[in-house]
Order: C-alpha cells, then sequence, then structure tokens
C-alpha cells in the first residue's frame, strides 16, 4: 500500500492507543492541533483527552511526568516537538530516565518512549537545525533508535513501547513526507540491529535516519560510475550495532561514515573508533567522515546546504577512500 | 491617562503601520518564496512594540522573541536591515545568519531573537544584573508570550530578578494562544497578573490594543524601574489576527473570536481616536508604503554571503 513515514508514525501511534489501555500520547500540541508535525492528526477525536493529552510547554515538567508515570507502571509516549526543545528537559532523560534502574540497583524501571523531531534543511535558523541524537548515543541507559524507512517509522514503536527501559526515538522532520510502498501485514521490527540497505563491495556508507536517502542517491550515482557502495543502516544509534558494522567494513574495506551530526566528538567519530580498535587490519585506506560543518546551522539556503552532508559530498568522500 | 497630543498620537500611528505594512509584505514574499523557514507575523499585537519602546532610553536593552520584527523595527534596528535579514541577505541585521526569528542589532541594544519558548528570560535577568553590578541605570525590557509561562524559565527567572532588585521590565504578550493551545488548556491559574505577583513584584495587566495605554503603563513601569525599585511585570492583553506561523490551519479558534479581536485593531482605533482626515491618512499611508518599497529593494539588491565564509562567526578568532 502507498503511504508515508508521517502516516506511519501515526498508525503506530494509533495501533499502540488501542492495543494497551496503559499507553497514553502526552506533548505540546498533540491533540486539537493534531501534532506539529501532523503525527497525531485524528487521534483525539477518536481516543480522547485522557489518552491524547495536551501539555503546556513544560518540556521538563511533562517529560518528567512521562518519566514517572512509567515508573508506575503506566507505557507513556512522550513527543518533544524537536529535539531542540528537548535541552529543557535533558536533565530529567539523563539524571531520571537513564539513571533510575542503575541507581536503585535495578529495583525500578522506566519503560518510558521518547519521540522528538531532529534535523536541519528547512531553512529555520540554529536554535530550530540542531540533530542532537549523538548525543543522546552518548548515554548510557537510554536506547536510541532512527527510523529511516517507513517500516521502521512504522515497527519501532510497539518494540520501544515493549522495551524496559527508556527508548528515544529520532525521526528526521525531512522524511515525514518520504512516500513509498509498505506491506499490508507491516509490523513490529527488532530495534537492536543495523540493517544493510544497499549490498555493494566497493566502499561502505555508515549512516541512519535522514542522512539515509541522500547516501542511497549517493549510492545510486556511484554505482553508474562502477562503484559497488554497500549502505548500512544503523537504525539504532544506542547500542551501536558494532557486528554489523565490522562486518560490512570487513567486506568492503573501505568506510565513509554520514551522520548529520557536528563532526567533532560526534558518533560518527565513535563509528570510525570502533572501526579502528577492532577492524583495523580490514581497511584498505582512511576512513572518512561526511558531518556537519562546525557551524551553527545558518538560514540562507547556500550557507544551509554548504553545512549539511549533501549527495555530492557522500559521492567525493566515496571516490576519496578508494582512490586517495 | 495622559493626554493624547497630535504629535505622540502620529508617531505612534506611524509605527504601527509601519509595522502592518512591513508584515504584510512579509507575507507576500513569503509566498513569492524570498521569505523561508518560519514566519511568525504579529499583526494585531503592533500596539506593545509601538506602545513601549519611545518609552525606552537609548541605553536601555530589548529582549524578543520570533516573532520580533514588530519589536525590531520599533526600537529603531533599520527597516532595510530587518529586510535583508528576512531574505538572509549579508546587509541583513544579523548578516543573513539568523533570518526572521534572529534579529539582532548591538547599536539598538537588541538581544533578539529568541526562538525557544521562555529562553530570552533568563537573559534578560543577565543584562539587568550586569547593569546592576555597574551601577548603571538600564533597564531590560524583556518580550515574551503566554505560553512562555509554562516554562520553568519564567519561574526561575522572575523569582531571581524580584529577589536581586533587578532592573528588568517582564512583558508578557498574552495574545491567549500558544501555537494551538488555548491558556485555559495550558494554566491552572490563569490570571497572570496573580502569578507574577506571586514572586513578590508589581505586576499589571494593560489593554494591549490600546497603543496609548501601552505607552502609559510602560512609562510608569520604567520610572519605577529606573529609580531602583526592582523588576515589574506587565501583561498585555493582545490577539494575534494570523496564524501562528505559515504552516496553522488554525482549527483551534473560530472564525467568530478573530473577528469579535479583529474588530478592536489597535490601528483602527488609534485612527478613530486621532481623526486625522483624508488628506493626512492619506499622506501618511505613502510615507509607510514608500519606506516598505525600499526596504524590499534594498534586500532584492543584497548580496549573499560567499560560500568560503561557511565557518565565521563561531570563535572570536577562527579556529584553524
Ligand atoms: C522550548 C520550546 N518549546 C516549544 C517550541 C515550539 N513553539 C514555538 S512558538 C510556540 C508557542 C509559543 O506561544 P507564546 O509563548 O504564547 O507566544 P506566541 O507565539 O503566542 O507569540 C511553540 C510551542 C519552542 N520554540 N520552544
Ligand atoms: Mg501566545
Amino acid at each position: 500500500m502507498k503511504t508515508t513515514y508521517r502516516e506511519c508514525v501515526r498508525q503506530a501511534l494509533r495501533e499502540a492507543l488501542l492495543r494497551d489501555p496503559r499507553v497514553f500520547l502526552m506533548g505540546e500540541d498533540v491533540g486539537r492541533y493534531g501534532g506539529c508535525y501532523a503525527c497525531s492528526k485524528g487521534l483525539l477525536d477518536e481516543l480522547g483527552p485522557e489518552r491524547v493529552r495536551d501539555t503546556p510547554l513544560s518540556e521538563s515538567a511533562f517529560v518528567g511526568a512521562g518519566i514517572g508515570a512509567a515508573l508506575g507502571g503506566m507505557r507513556p509516549i512522550v513527543e518533544i516537538m524537536t529535539c531542540n526543545f528537548s535541552l529543557l528537559a535533558l536533565d530529567q532523560i539523563l539524571n531520571n530516565a537513564a539513571t533510575l534502574r542503575h541507581m536503585s540497583g535495578g529495583q525500578f524501571e522506566v519503560p518510558v518512549v521518547i519521540r522528538m523531531a531532529t534535523g536541519a534543511g528547512r531553512q529555520l535558523a540554529a536554535q530550530h537545525s540542531h540533530s542532537l541524537e549523538g548525543w543522546y548515543a552518548h548515554i548510557p541507559g537510554l536506547r536510541v533508535v532512527a527510523p529511516g524507512t517507513l517500516e521502521d517509522a512504522r515497527g519501532m514503536l510497539p518494540t520501544a513501547l515493549a522495551d524496559p527501559d527508556p527508548v528515544l526515538i529520532f525521526e528526521n522532520a525531512l522524511l515525514y513526507n518520504l512516500a513509498g510502498e509498505l506491506s499490508e501485514g507491516a509490523g513490529a521490527v527488532d530495534i537492536d540491529h543495523a540493517c544493510v540497505r544497499r549490498p555493494g563491495r566497493d566502499v561502505s556508507l555508515v549512516t541512519y535516519g535522514g542522512s539515509l536517502p541522500k547516501t542511497l542517491a549517493a549510492a545510486e550515482l556511484l554505482a553508474a560510475e562502477g562503484i559497488s557502495a554497500e549502505v548500512l543502516d544503523l537504525r539504532v544509534l544506542r547500542p551501536l550495532d558494532g557486528a554489523a558494522i565490522l562486518a560490512t567494513v570487513d567486506k568492503t574495506k573501505r568506510l565513509v561514515v554520514v551522520d548529520e551530526g557536528w563532526r567533532s566528538v560526534s558518533l560518527a567519530a565513535e563509528i570510525v573508533a570502533r572501526v579502528a580498535e577492532e577492524g583495523f587490519f580490514s581497511l584498505d585506506a582512511p576512513p572518512v567522515r561526511v558531518c556537519s560543518e562546525e557551524v551553527p546551522i545558518p538560514y540562507p539556503k547556500h550557507l544551509e546546504d554548504a553545512a549539511l552532508p549533501q549527495v555530492p559530498k557522500i559521492v567525493r568522500a566515496a571516490r576519496q577512500v578508494l582512490h586517495g | 491617562m495622559s493626554e493624547l497630543t497630535r504629535e505622540r498620537g502620529l508617531r505612534l500611528l506611524r509605527e504601527m503601520l509601519r509595522i502592518r505594512r512591513f508584515e504584510e509584505r512579509c507575507a507576500e514574499l513569503y509566498q513569492a518564496e524570498k521569505i523561508r523557514g518560519f514566519l511568525h507575523l504579529y499583526i494585531g499585537e503592533e500596539a506593545i512594540a509601538a506602545g513601549v519602546m519611545p518609552e525606552l532610553g537609548p541605553d536601555d536593552a530589548v529582549v524578543a522573541t520570533y516573532r520580533e520584527h514588530g519589536h525590531a523595527l520599533a526600537r529603531g534596528v533599520a527597516m532595510n536591515a530587518v529586510m535583508a535579514e528576512m531574505y538572509g541577505k549579508w546587509e541583513g541585521a544579523s548578516r543573513g545568519r539568523g533570518g526572521s526569528m534572529h534579529i539582532f542589532d548591538a547599536a539598538t541594544r537588541f538581544y533578539g531573537g529568541n526562538a525557544i519558548v521562555g529562553g530570552g528570560l533568563p537573559l534578560a535577568v543577565g543584562l539587568a544584573l550586569a547593569d546592576a553590578l555597574q551601577q548603571r541605570p538600564r533597564v531590560t525590557a524583556c518580550f515574551f508570550g503566554d505560553g512562555a509561562v509554562a516554562e520553568g524559565e519564567f519561574h526561575e527567572s522572575l523569582n531571581l530578578a524580584a529577589l536581586w532588585k533587578l532592573p528588568v521590565l517582564f512583558l508578557c504578550e498574552n495574545n491567549l494562544y500558544a501555537m494551538g493551545t488555548a491558556l485555559e488548556r495550558a494554566q491552572s491559574q490563569v490570571d497572570l497578573v496573580a502569578k507574577a505577583a506571586s514572586y513578590a513584584l508589581p505586576a499589571a495587566r494593560v489593554d494591549g490594543m490600546d497603543v496609548v495605554d501601552v505607552g502609559d503603563a510602560t512609562r510608569s513601569a520604567v520610572a519605577a524601574i529606573r529609580r531602583g525599585e526592582g523588576p515589574r511585570f506587565v501583561e498585555l492583553a493582545t490577539y494575534r489576527f494570523r496564524a501562528h506561523s505559515m504552516f496553522d490551519a488554525e482549527l483551534y479558534r473560530t472564525k467568530a473570536e478573530v473577528a469579535t479581536w479583529r474588530a478592536r485593531d489597535p490601528i483602527a482605533l488609534l485612527r478613530q481616536r486621532l481623526d486625522l482626515g483624508e488628506a493626512a491618512t492619506a499622506a501618511l499611508d505613502a510615507e509607510v508604503v514608500g519606506e516598505v518599497d525600499a526596504a524590499v529593494a534594498f534586500a532584492e539588491a543584497g548580496s549573499w554571503e560567499p560560500v568560503e565564509r561557511l565557518t565565521t562567526d563561531v570563535y572570536a578568532r577562527r579556529p584553524p
């Protein structure tokens, strides 16, 4: 069936709410407004204000309340409009959600799901264009996922809800309009493994989320040049599927990492470090990272485009690891 | 209420008209894709910025939100620079880097242009703290919406400013909605004056559609703050006539409600009161439209900052 990423998220939310009375959705403008990206359109009418809860602009309080409700036996889905505003709730996520199991010696658990939009590319300027999933992937105690396909937008949520630990879902805002085919029976998917989206022999392009379509487009262009690129979609940013990363590098001997986060001290840096530590002798060339430039994202289109990973940059990086 | 002289009335009317016509043109330019990103219009709320700014001195500071074109214009940031910023041109107030939501101007002590709801309040407290520590008789005017009142930063900032008796004028533009969320669905206590007063600072409510009332209330609050009496809170009752941003179907409010508020258009109210006559009205309109036309021409003629400069202005010294 033809659908969109946005509709997949909506269907996943709807199904979760219908299936389990412990599940409720809460966040700013998720109800009456239908969600700032229209992901919860119609759900308030169908399920009522107990289950689809509009909150005031109080990120710290309602994220913390979601964590508390999870402690209390509920299965909350908390929506933060965008990761930019999640910083107001960072204390709750880092100091409560991620630590309570450990600090309590395993007595308590926090089965909360926190969803948020991430990413740049819409000329929204610095404060609305962050990609912070790499920051969250730094934190032990959290599981961090980044659906980059329709299947994952549809299927990661139910698995996240079944997880006894806090799961953060990062939805790149540019993906909401992504359209394509989804099989009728599509449902829960694993949130443990990376996935090869395009097999190849010559170079591994490792990416996730909003950079996945760009990376697949680059692989297509490379194919036209006779370069066979393998595209690995990480899907899960914490815990990383290290085996899948090592396996693709072992196969192609060459690595390019594509990540919309800033380059320094980043998720991309972690991936390269792991390969250096555990797959060094597989490599035939130094790895290359295609990341955002070290600048807050500027408003004008030409500067924003220049700041972000783009298809031509990915193509150039692949040529570089192949031909030096 | 002070008597309204023709001169003051005209000045206030001109300021509101500048904002209105500027933003109407921005909406057109958005459709034409000259302006991109988010665009939040202030149309309907002009009496606040136009009323407040003349009561501040050149050394005072202003902190605003992402709905700040009106504040920037009324504060005296050149319309050319504001329009060029809307385009993202190098000649813009923030050199194009910020766009609609991030207008900054050191010359007029205009500290943005903050797109994180509530994010400006602690900044305003700090600016005022700097003035207090250096014994400068300055005031920091901090604008924010009703939505910001739900954020912890509102409460923490009011408390800190009152506790330390800092020279901040907190100006809450209560337009009854935060995006699609009505005030009564966000606040257990919808009386924002009572809420602010709980931090032990004088708080008042003013008709934000009456530019003269706004000016008078600001004048007395600023005078008290300058006398060293500590911060003040003013709630300005207002309404945005347009959508929250350019992507808003406005499902959360009725056309009738919008019409009721439009009937209290601050510009129409002042026009009525001034009774300028046709010739003077036409002359003023023509003058304002001329300024907007010139600003568009300026922005169109502006340049794009070279891509080679992408990573400038991240640090004082450009890293190697
Ligand atoms: C911390 C934070 N949360 C959410 C948002 C998204 N957002 C932008 S404007 C807005 C509504 C703010 O309403 P209000 O403070 O009343 O100001 P108004 O837009 O009415 O002028 C929201 C929810 C944001 N920018 N920052
Ligand atoms: Mg408001």
